[in-house]
């Protein structure tokens, strides 16, 4: 098991077929292994936040446990070129 | 209800008064023994209901010890909302732990509403910024301080 930000990022990609996804180590900004995503999906579609937030979780089942803190952001592909266009 | 159960609902200390308030200092949650499989998810079950808003925090409502949590106090305190219930989970690391198995959520802080898990530090903010908070809390009967300040921009 693989904690990068480059190995989440495709993970996230994969799974959750993403149309685009950040990772950002923030762990200089922690005390532990940190990491803040972005993560944008039609799977999000119709789904409230916790349950889009539930599918991320999943997806980094693996992972979530060695992971001090976690922050995340996800959006529908609508949601995201609306906040670009801000 | 079980012995122990009503042992540890009297036990638990309810604090997180907010500002101006006068806070009960002290102990967090006492979770009763082992932490043993089904019987602490009784416990916890009972806890995020006891009260309409309980939050699990890293720290105190008055001394937050982690950014996530305090951004979580800062926005109840924003909405106005006083009277909620705030354990502290570095008190306890059964808590810790069993609040996350509880939830199926792998973070803390944690934010019950009405005895429903709502999501940590990232869906509060979001929800706050929304104004889905707003409406949630009044289905609680709480109504948001946010409320009353465009009330009083309005008349202005």
């Amino acid at each position: 098991m693989e904690l990068s930000a480059t190995s989440l990022r495709d993970k996230l990609q994969r799974d959750l077929e993403a149309d685009h996804v950040e990772v950002e180590d923030t762990t200089p900004n922690r005390c532990a292994t940190s990491f803040r995503v972005l993560v944008v999906s039609t799977k999000f579609e119709g789904k409230p936040l916790l349950q889009r937030h539930r599918l991320v979780n999943e997806c980094l089942a693996e992972e979530l446990p060695h992971i001090h803190a976690f922050e995340q952001k996800t959006l529908t592909p609508e949601q995201w070129t609306r906040q670009r266009q801000k | 209800m079980s012995g122990a159960l009503r042992r540890t609902a009297a036990a638990l200390l309810r604090w997180g008064r907010g500002p101006g308030g006068v806070g009960l200092q002290g102990a967090g949650v006492r979770a009763a023994g082992s932490g043993a499989g089904g019987g602490q998810a009784e416990q916890l079950d009972a806890l995020v209901k006891k009260d309409k808003v309980v939050v699990f925090l890293k720290g105190t409502p008055e001394q937050p010890q982690c950014g996530f949590s305090n951004a979580v106090v800062q926005i109840l305190r924003l909405h106005g909302v006083r009277d909620y219930a705030a354990y502290n989970v570095l008190d306890d690391p059964d808590l810790r732990q069993g609040i996350k198995d509880y939830s199926n959520w792998p973070t803390i802080p944690q934010v019950y509403l009405n005895g429903e898990f709502v999501g940590g530090c990232d869906i509060l903010l979001q929800m706050h910024q929304n104004g889905d908070l707003v409406e949630e809390l009044k289905k609680l009967g709480i109504r948001s301080a946010l409320l009353d300040e465009t009330k009083d921009q309005e008349s202005k």
